[in-house]
């Protein structure tokens, strides 16, 4: 089944249509002059035989559109995800065929995972060599669909503007997720007339599901009559910008919510209906208060494992509202009474307006006991430990979120800093927690750190991460020297790949096979690239450390030694009930 | 066939772009689903083809959430299930036979009579019969053939199936996100 139209027939025009251009020019420089049209102002990429044509087109384009040239194509991947993730806009890789192609598959699932709009564009052998195992070629097509919204293989030139123009469209509505363009050698050399039109209507593809009325007014009644509400709140808010939207409708009817890790910076965190966060490492007051409720509302979450356990025994009493914009995520995990589809932004208003203003006070002083039984059993002694010993992985975090007034990017790897990190960053702005929540992939916060940075140049980023997974995308110290990137990374060295340390601990009879590292010395690593560090072992030196850090005019890394065994508590053993929830200690709930 | 399990028949309308199976395909081995049958060709809409794929399954919740991960895909344009009840349906089978054994078994009269199947080929080496039906009669044929005369190749085709109700489900929805798209953008 052969595409053999210039054009596809189902992509028109918009109203807007640009000027026509009848220039014959190449396939590489259409690319190009396409990304600059659809809004691509920063490419993170590298170069390689296969896509050198259109490096060469860049050459001529280096004031409208920056490249940032990366160490490895996995840090192309995840810069553009973290670029994303704070700005709104279309993040944009470019690597090449083979190897080239092949180092972004962790990335691209990482934004499939977690909904991301991203364009990855990886060169290909030329047409003709296609299935004959050519040197680097690799079956970028079959290898990436699986984890892509959308991928095509562009083998003529004819048809790189509107694939590039369906890319961005795939990309960034509905619920958005990667995209890949394989563009053949030959086609990005090749010549042709280019006109550029943004792709608005694929008849085949529906971003937004009809919104239905009845669906609304159930929504609303069933909430108007709700005695204990619980909203969960995703990152679907976040992606759809509905953070107004949402304020209005949590206060309307005095519903507290707990959040997703994707959604945590979608309200303050100093909202008296915010919980804190949902799962695993969550707090405890929502997790429990999960199977108390009469009514849960999701809003643009999709009920992950990591969330709800034991679906078997979760939230069992509640009648569930779930809000979304994927049709597919509805009735997937969680029974839903009544399915609100559709963009957020768009229903929660229709809803508000139904709404009866509400008060739920004995509902919402139900949540504090729990609240201050997690502060007494385990927060009180990891942000403010009294009687001294290692510093604890939470206090620094605290530190840092205080110090910078809680204003900052929180940007993640992955493990028990991680968790640390979202439990106790706080965030007064949305778009400011850029963290692997549904895939998890070590590696990913140094380069989601500087795409963050590029996607938000006014903002301070900090970037949490452990001694393993540092080690995982360490190489981008050296984009972060070439290009001067003011990132302030907080390293959390506990000497050990914490988090599954921590299971071995809990579940595997402390038997530590292969979790604790020999490490270099991360400051001379540094020093190498010209990145100013400092090394703190001792609580009595954090604070002033962490003032020189945020002064610092570029890049810092900060590393802090941590306790070797901490434990990040609390927690709801994998599979177990969202109540089943272990504080540590020897504490109970 | 499998027991307490239905068969369900999904139809499938995508648009005319390379690796569409593949991308429907992995949709269900990831819900850990066998493909019965499957039959892929060009729709009465020029540009889109239709794929009709049966599976068995005991649960209907698994029927939804396979239909609503197709359906999602940016090429597919619409995926939809159905149990037998709702649908007409056929598959076409093959049959060669060695024409010496056919004759000895009786005339070519007789079997076309008594199975009503159809001949596409007759030689000195063997005839070639094509019946259409359901699996049960296309089956039930080629045991019979096979204990009376043996049969020296078979091929069954994938179910094709179209429904019985009066909804045409494609080609309205076509007509309507055609219409809203005017609506929203106007002339372009
Ligand atoms: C690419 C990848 N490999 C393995 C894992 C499994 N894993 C999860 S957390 C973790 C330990 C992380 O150690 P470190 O980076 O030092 O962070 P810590 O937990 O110590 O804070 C590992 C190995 C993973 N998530 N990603
Ligand atoms: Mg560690």
């Amino acid at each position: 089944m052969m595409n053999k139209n210039n054009q596809t027939p189902e992509t028109i025009s918009s109203p807007e249509k640009r000027e026509q251009e009848t220039e014959i020019i190449s396939g590489s420089e259409i690319l190009i002059r396409s990304l600059i049209a659809e809004g691509a102002d920063t490419l993170f990429g590298y170069p390689g035989g296969a896509i050198m044509p259109v490096f060469d087109a860049l050459y001529d384009h280096k004031h409208e559109i920056k490249h940032i040239l990366v160490r490895h194509e996995q840090g192309a991947v995840h810069a553009a995800q973290g670029y994303a993730r704070v700005s709104q806009k279309v993040g944009v890789a470019l690597v090449t065929s083979g190897p080239g192609a092949t180092n972004t598959i962790t990335g691209i699932t990482d934004a499939m995972m977690d909904s991301t709009p991203m364009v990855v564009i990886s060169g290909q052998v030329a047409s003709s060599l296609l299935g004959s195992d050519a040197f680097q070629e690799a079956d970028v097509i079959g290898v990436t669909q699986p984890i892509t919204k959308w991928v095509y293989q562009i083998r003529r030139v004819e048809d790189i503007a509107w694939a590039v123009s369906k890319a961005f469209y795939i990309a960034s509505s509905g619920r958005p997720g990667p995209v890949v363009l394989d563009i053949a050698k030959d086609a990005q050399v090749n010549k042709c007339a280019y006109s550029y039109q943004k792709t608005i209507f694929l008849r085949s593809y529906l971003p937004e599901p009809e919104i239905e009325d009845d669906q609304i007014r159930m929504a609303a009644d069933l909430i108007n009559n709700a005695k204990k509400p619980l909203a969960l709140v995703g990152h679907g808010v976040v992606l759809g910008n509905a953070e107004e939207e949402l304020r209005a409708f949590l206060e309307k009817a005095d519903i507290p919510f707990g959040s997703t890790i994707l959604g945590l910076s979608a309200m303050p965190t100093d909202h008296p209906l915010n919980f804190g966060m949902l799962g695993m490492h969550g707090n405890v007051a929502p997790n429990m208060m999960t199977n108390q409720c009469d009514v849960l509302i999701a809003i643009g979450m999709r009920f992950d494992d990591r969330v709800t356990g034991d679906l078997n025994t979760y939230a069992k009493q509640a009648k569930v509202i779930h809000f979304d914009i994927d049709p597919a995520e509805i009735n997937k995990n969680v029974k839903t009474t009544v399915k609100v589809s559709g963009n957020a932004k768009k229903t929660l208003p229709m809803v508000i307006a139904l709404l009866k203003e509400q008060s739920h006070a004995a509902w919402l002083s139900e949540f504090k006991p729990y609240e201050q039984k997690e502060f007494d059993c385990i927060i009180k002694n990891e942000l403010y430990p009294e009687n001294g010993g290692e510093i604890k992985m939470g206090e620094v975090v605290h530190k840092v979120t205080e110090a910078t007034h809680n204003k900052a990017v929180c940007v993640t790897d992955v493990g028990q800093h991680q968790m640390m990190s979202t439990r106790y960053f706080k965030f007064t702005e949305s778009r400011s927690m850029v963290t692997s929540g549904g895939l998890g992939t070590m590696g990913f916060g140094l380069p989601a750190g500087i795409g963050a940075k590029y996607g938000a140049p006014e903002r301070t980023v900090c970037i949490f991460v452990g001694d393993g997974g540092l080690q995982m995308t360490m190489q981008e110290l050296g984009t972060i020297m070439e290009y001067d990137i003011d990132v302030k990374i907080i390293l959390l060295n506990n000497n050990y790949l914490g988090m599954v340390r921590q299971w071995q601990e809990l579940f595997f009879d402390e038997r530590y096979s292969e979790t604790h590292l020999k490490n270099p010395d991360f400051i001379k690593v540094a020093d190498a690239y010209n990145i100013k560090g400092r090394k703190v072992t001792q609580r009595s030196e954090l604070d002033e450390a962490i003032a020189e850090m945020l002064a610092h005019k570029g890049a810092y890394l900060l590393e802090v030694v941590v306790e070797t065994k901490g434990m990040v508590y609390p927690m709801i053993p994998s599979g177990g009930s969202v109540t089943n929830i272990l504080l540590g200690n020897g504490n109970k709930l | 066939m499998e027991e307490n399990k239905t068969l369900y028949t999904i139809t499938i309308f995508s648009e005319n772009t390379v690796g569409v199976l593949n991308q429907i395909t992995t949709i269900f081995t990831r819900r850990q689903l066998n493909i019965e049958t499957l039959s892929v060709s060009p729709s009465a809409i020029k540009g889109i083809h239709k794929f009709t794929i049966t599976t068995f399954s005991d649960d209907e919740n698994v029927m939804k959430k396979l239909v609503s991960l197709i359906d999602k895909r940016v090429d597919i344009l619409k995926a939809y299930y159905n149990t037998n009840e709702d649908l007409v349906h056929q598959e076409l089978a093959l049959y060669k036979l060695s024409t010496e054994k056919v004759l000895a078994h009786g005339s070519i009269e007789y079997l076309v009579r008594k199975y009503n199947v159809r001949i596409l080929e007759v030689s000195t080496d063997c005839v070639v019969f094509l019946k259409a039906g359901h699996y049960e009669e296309t089956q039930g044929l080629f045991e019979e053939l096979a204990e009376s005369i043996g049969v020296l190749q078979f091929v069954r085709s994938g179910r094709i199936a179209i429904t019985k109700s009066k909804v045409e489900r494609l080609s309205d929805m076509l007509a309507k996100r055609e219409r809203e798209n005017q609506e929203k953008w106007g002339n372009a």
